[in-house]
């Protein structure tokens, strides 16, 4: 799609982004000590904690990636929400007041509380960056997305913006900052997406979505000699192309070729028009057969018939919260599915439209293969994503630092609770975003990320700005937690406790600084690697390495007592180094390095089932294995 | 290196009973996701069944786990904190 800036977005996301840089040189004033930097001095109330919680939460992947996914896959996008949720009961009955009582800056000082063991502060700070940065590539990948609609920037420049922003803040200011913004943040981004929803509501179903939206062609067609002829006589046909059971026919219009696929109705053929990408072997690309700046790559996302009070109607009125999903339930949705096929020496990207019953998309499977024909493998990757997302949470190092400051475990719990209330009711609203967006002509086939900020902008460049402002709010105060999360790992548990680097109280302020400076640009590289990745695709791995690397230590050291150094350490050591390896070598890595996904080690993408309990199980052995050869302080 | 607690808090008698209480409670969530991942995994075309006012099994199950999660903090909450000022608080009703 061609985005064109508006001078109100882009002086409202001016007005943001300072806003944010004051609020972080007002308190880096106020910030001198390494308890300030790393944990505001313990001294947030619970109730401003809890929505700097959802601020955290609610990064790039829930707003940007799950509405994405929900705009493209339906209900299995949803999925990534519940999931998400789950985890905080995890974090909040078993987790949230142990971890404030054990620990003091970073999850390594609640692990290492009992032991003071090396082994532990090697595996732990490691694991803490390694997570950490599996989480940063997201939101980078986010706010290279959310730039160029709204700035009209490339992706890059989009990631290399908010790196440096967030280098800034938190290399002036850390977790007391960072907070405040969380907190603002994250109140904004809940009371601006209630007003998108009601704004969908308001507005009600429709089958042409506004006038601007393109009016997809059908051209009648007929077979002869095993060969397509178009009816209508200004078409064509000048190639054609089969991919998997779909059959797609490239036709010339006033020197314009684009692709068709051809359908057959029984009752005769027809062909629908596709959007296609083409990269041509001389490096140009095409956009439904010319260049990108003729515009004629057009936002997808309509109803084909909408059924509401048992009779097709062009259009509803306004709906309610529940009549919204039902009308959904009873009408067909055309959604936009990709292809790839070979054109002699060019690469066609094409997307299709493909007509889905509405109680499809309202349940699971169009993503998630667990439907009827799907095999034991990709059930156990929807099982294995799911049991990541439930374990992920409470194991996150960006969350877990979150509870050291507040005074008391009370005020952990406390506001453990406020978190899951914002939450919660947040990812309610994804589905009616999600779905809105699926159904308001406002897709980018070529990223499903911004589909949230673009179901804004047909309400009204306003909206969409303020959104997309929240939105990227929402990733500078995420990567600015995950940095202090990183940065401490460095410090605090790799140069101070395990090198033994001595180092003065502002010489760990300073330590974590240069750290943030060096992560950040670490994050900046992979978010423009990543580019194109679902963000909330690889927030799931992030999770999937928190929960075989982290999860499996903290629940142990809490409730077994056999639990050694050496156990906690071989632990996280196993758990991280095979969730690693597993995603590093799954299908979707594989179609990332330019690989066919059939041939990858590892047949599903979600290595939770497989490294939690191997993490588990390692910790056990080993654990009984030194249960008498250990003792405090010798490993 | 010291890695203790950066704050001594005074001893928490509700400590033992919070435990219990969070292990119950996440036992219990965790019964009721698992049952949602089951169906999916091995049922999905149940999702589609109505339940009310049009919405089916799908959506009823997924709000209802993040609204279940909510109730069951509350609770979890109300009951900690009843058991803090019974069992941390000493005779002349100063909370330890």
């Amino acid at each position: 799609m061609i985005y064109a800036a508006s001078p109100l977005a882009i002086v409202i996301f001016t007005i943001f982004v300072l806003a944010v840089l004051g609020i972080s040189f007002y308190f880096a004033r106020q910030t001198s000590s390494s308890k300030g930097y790393y944990t505001a001095g313990g001294t947030i109330s619970w109730p401003v904690n809890g929505i700097a919680f959802a601020g955290d939460y609610l990064s790039a992947a829930s707003f940007l990636g799950i509405c994405g996914m929900i705009a493209t896959a339906g209900y299995d996008g949803f999925l990534y929400s519940i999931g998400y949720l789950a985890g905080w009961v995890v974090a909040l009955f078993v987790v949230a007041e142990p971890m404030k009582r054990l620990g003091k800056y970073t999850f390594t000082d609640a692990l290492d509380s009992k032991f003071n063991s090396k082994g532990i502060q090697l595996a732990a700070g490691i694991s803490s960056l390694v997570v950490s940065i599996f989480y940063l590539i997201p939101q980078m990948v986010g706010a290279g997305a959310l730039v160029t609609p709204l700035l009209g920037l490339p992706h890059y420049a989009g990631v290399i913006m908010v790196g440096t922003i967030v280098i800034i803040i938190v290399a002036t200011a850390g977790m007391k900052s960072t907070t405040y913004v969380q907190f603002l943040k994250g109140g904004l981004l809940i009371l601006f997406s209630t007003i998108l929803v009601f704004s969908i509501l308001s507005k009600g179903l429709s089958r042409k979505p506004s006038d601007e939206y393109h009016e997809f062609a059908t051209v009648k067609a007929e077979i002869s000699s095993g060969r397509v002829i178009s009816s209508d006589p200004s078409y064509t046909v000048v190639g054609q192309q089969r991919s998997g059971d779909l059959d797609f026919i490239k036709m010339r219009k006033n020197g314009v070729d684009r692709w068709w696929l051809v359908k057959d109705s029984g009752k005769g053929v027809y062909m629908q028009e596709c959007l296609s990408r083409t990269k041509k072997a001389d490096g140009s690309v095409l956009y439904n057969g010319e260049a990108k700046e003729a515009g004629k790559f057009f936002p997808v996302g309509h109803m084909s018939s909408i059924t509401s009070g048992g009779r097709e109607v062009d259009s509803t009125g306004p709906l309610g919260p529940f009549s919204f999903f039902s009308v959904i339930k009873d009408s067909r949705i055309v959604r936009f599915p990709e292809t790839v096929i070979s054109d002699n020496a060019d690469k066609v990207t094409v997307w299709y439209q493909n007509e889905t019953e509405g109680k499809k998309i309202l349940r699971p499977g169009l993503k998630f293969k667990i439907d009827k024909g799907a095999s034991t493998t990709s059930k156990l990757n929807f099982v294995s994503l799911m049991l990541s997302l439930f374990f992920g949470t409470a194991a996150l190092p960006h969350v877990l630092i979150r509870y050291y400051t507040v005074p008391s475990p009370a005020d952990a719990r406390k506001s453990t609770i406020v978190a899951i209330a914002a939450i919660g009711f947040f990812y309610v609203l994804t589905l009616y975003m999600g779905i809105g967006a699926m159904v308001n002509g406002v897709l980018d086939v070529e990223s499903s990320n911004m589909a949230a900020p673009l179901l804004a902008k047909t309400f009204g460049i306003f909206l969409f700005a303020v959104i997309s402002a929240i939105a990227f709010a929402t990733v500078l105060g995420t990567v600015s937690g995950l940095i202090v999360a990183a940065s401490g790992a460095v410090a605090r548990d790799l140069m101070s406790s395990f090198m033994g680097i001595k180092l003065s109280d502002k010489g760990m302020v300073k330590a974590g600084k240069i750290s943030a400076v060096v992560v950040g640009g670490i994050a900046i590289l992979l978010g423009i690697l990543f580019r194109g990745m679902n963000v909330s695709f690889l927030v799931g791995l992030a999770f999937a390495i928190a929960a075989s690397a982290n999860l499996p230590a903290i629940i142990m050291i809490l409730f077994w007592k056999k639990t050694t150094a050496a156990g906690v350490t071989a632990s996280i050591t196993t758990g991280m180094v095979s969730a690693l390896g597993i995603i590093l070598l799954s299908p979707s890595m594989y179609a990332k390095y330019g690989f066919n996904p059939a041939d990858a080690v590892f047949p599903i993408d979600n290595p939770g089932i497989i490294s939690i309990p191997l993490s588990f199980f390692v910790l056990i052995a080993v654990s009984l294995l030194t249960a008498k050869k250990t003792l405090p302080g010798k490993v | 290196m010291d890695h203790g607690p950066a704050v001594q808090y005074g001893p928490d008698n509700a400590a033992g009973f919070k435990t219990r209480l969070g292990l119950i409670l996440f036992f219990f969530y965790a019964f009721v996701y698992g049952v949602f991942v089951f169906i999916n995994t091995v049922n999905p075309v149940m999702m589609e069944q109505e339940i009310f006012a049009g919405l089916n099994l799908a959506i009823v199950y997924g709000f209802g786990l993040i609204l279940f999660a909510v109730i069951l903090g509350v609770i979890y909450n109300y009951v900690c904190t009843r058991k803090e000022l019974e069992l941390n608080t000493d005779k002349e009703g100063e909370n330890i």
